[in-house]
């Protein structure tokens, strides 16, 4: 052995503190959702196309959907709800089917970053994206003329519903990556959004479904839809449709317990 | 560190001294990967036991994944993700990583630049899958096929880098099926087939002949400028005696292996000569790593182009 011992290598190991960790891993993946096309048309694009055109075409045949609030009252916290969705359903299960197809959920595997600390990263990852949504689309709402109940009431009940519809979407989309091939999981996570979209209860009131409605509002898209109108049209949590979110989120979390396969 | 008795395999048996270079060599789907991805906890042995730095890979993971570097066999990365970028990251995961500058210039990541890694070539993957096993400045690092896909300059920065590791006291692991990156690099030398170990020592200790004090093999290496005639092979080894194995390489190439005296030569070369057949290469020689596999695996060839001369 003649190599000359320059001490570059010299092994140094540990592991960064785990809130760190857990932060680089969130700020990754968020750098990488916003900066990917197809994900940002669904998190941003489509959402606001919705809320524009919604409004501007309700206004025009005045549309009735059952209440006597403004149409802009009632479509931006549908869209904010939706815009929750697409984030933490269909967008997390594309990029987790593809890192488990990709070999990154492997990789990271063999790196200092626990899995609970991946899935925290990949919560707050989505957390990041929602606040950018919410920032454009409460802007593009307030041009429309939106306005939300005022408070610390609509605030919490806001905050409630963005929780529990997150983690009820986020571990529905996390069963579908881990059951399914990476291709199937971009095709029926973007087929579940686009039902859920036309006949979900999520942008549109219940009120608007007329029988159907009833169906609906057991659905994870008519309780988060209902959750955020009630947040922003009364300012008090909806804790029936919260329960029903609840209820989801244990379904989805059993069921990608009992499936999920890290690589 | 010993990797015990080690079944998820076939009743493989290793162990590894730190701050040396080990190979573990064979053909694909000989078990090589297989090993690997048991010693760092991937996969759990039906039987037997495995302690890497004195753990348990699966009991103790949690305290053992900071002190290893892994290199998979491709991907591992998001596809649309950038060399540094990724490195950056894997970097922040530890406490005390590796300037990732440095690191990419030694590896020439910086050639990368903004391309995402999809769009990488297949050298340049694997020279960050390289970067993200060394940023953590592990004690024990395992890379699987560290050099497949890269060109000779690649390969040659790779091997510098894995001697450098070992001069700085990191343990290195490798799978391999280049019997040259083994022959080149490597302290100890594993060669395992079809999931069992079929020979391990030095390359030297391999190389120097087969069994335990037959010193005076000798290898003679035959190459033609047409094929051989039919029965060429069994005319051979009647030419030169019973002490003889002769086997046929191609149809253009012989390997006698055997107990070598000062006739050895001559009579290769009158048999050419008896037998109408032009020698474009006559060599005697130590046996290479190569020989060492075709005798051990019947002739099994590595890989589909190994080159004879």
């Amino acid at each position: 052995m003649s190599e000359v011992t320059t001490g570059t290598f010299t092994p140094k190991p540990g592991s960064a503190p785990l809130p760190r960790q857990v932060i680089a891993q969130a700020l990754m993946e968020a750098k990488l959702m916003l900066r990917n096309g197809e994900q940002l048309l669904l998190a941003v694009v489509i959402p606001v196309m919705v809320l524009i055109g919604g409004v501007t075409a309700g206004n025009a045949i005045d549309l009735d959907l059952g209440t006597d609030r403004p149409l802009v009252d009632l479509l931006t916290p549908g869209v904010l709800a939706l815009a929750i969705m697409s984030t933490s359903f269909t967008s997390l299960a594309i990029a987790t089917g593809f890192e488990r197809r990709y070999g990154v959920i492997k990789r990271l595997g063999a790196s200092p970053l626990p899995r609970i600390g991946l899935l925290a990263g990949k919560v707050l990852a989505l957390g990041c994206v929602q606040l950018v949504q919410l920032f454009v689309i409460g802007a593009v709402g307030q041009l429309l003329g939106w306005t939300p109940a005022a408070g610390f009431g609509t605030v919490l009940a806001f905050f409630l519903a963005i929780a529990m519809g997150t983690l009820a979407f986020a571990s529905l989309g996390l069963f579908v990556a881990g059951v399914l091939r990476a291709e199937a999981t971009l095709a029926a996570a973007n087929l579940i959004y686009l039902l859920l979209l036309a006949g979900g209860a999520v942008v549109l009131p219940l009120t608007a479904y007329g029988s159907f409605g009833d169906v609906a509002r057991w659905l994870p898209s008519g309780a988060l839809g209902e959750a955020v109108r009630t947040a922003f049209l009364d300012g008090v949590p909806a804790w029936r449709d919260l329960g029903v979110l609840l209820i989801w989120a244990l379904l989805g979390s059993t069921l990608t317990a009992r499936t999920f396969k890290w690589e | 560190m010993t990797y015990g008795d080690k079944t998820a395999v076939d009743g493989l048996s290793l162990s590894v001294a730190s701050g040396s270079i080990t190979a573990v060599l064979g053909p694909n789907g000989a078990g090589k990967t297989t090993t690997l991805e048991t010693c760092e906890g991937y996969r759990r042995p039906q039987q037997g036991t495995v302690r890497v730095l004195g753990l348990d890979p699966i009991a103790d993971r949690k305290r053992l994944l900071p002190r290893i570097g892994v290199m998979l066999q491709g991907q591992g990365a998001w596809s649309g993700v950038r060399a540094m970028e990724m490195l950056r990251h894997i970097a922040r995961l530890h406490a005390h990583p590796l300037d990732i500058d440095l690191l990419a210039e030694r590896l020439g990541l910086g050639e990368c630049g903004r391309t995402p890694y999809r769009r990488l070539s297949g050298g340049q993957q694997q020279r960050l899958g390289l970067a993200m096993a060394l940023v953590g400045r592990p004690e024990l690092v395992f890379v699987d096929e560290p050099t497949a896909g890269m060109d000779p300059q690649g390969r040659r920065t790779t091997w510098e880098l894995l001697r450098e590791l070992r001069a700085d006291g990191v343990t290195v692991v490798l799978t391999t099926h280049y019997l040259e990156e083994a022959e080149e690099l490597a302290d100890q030398v594993h060669i395992i087939d079809r999931g069992r170990m079929i020979a391990s020592g030095t390359p030297l200790e391999l190389t120097r002949g087969p069994g335990n004090g037959m010193s005076a093999t000798a290898t003679v290496r035959l190459v033609v400028t047409k094929p051989f005639p039919p029965g060429a092979r069994d005319s051979l080894r009647e030419a030169l005696g019973e002490d003889t194995e002769v086997i046929l390489l191609d149809e253009r190439s012989m390997r006698v292996t055997g107990r070598a005296d000062p006739t050895t030569l001559a009579k290769v070369s009158r048999w050419c000569e008896e037998n109408d057949v032009l020698p474009e290469s006559l060599t005697l020689g130590r046996r290479s790593l190569e020989d060492v596999f075709l005798d051990l695996t019947g002739g099994l060839t590595l890989t589909d182009g190994v080159e004879h001369v």
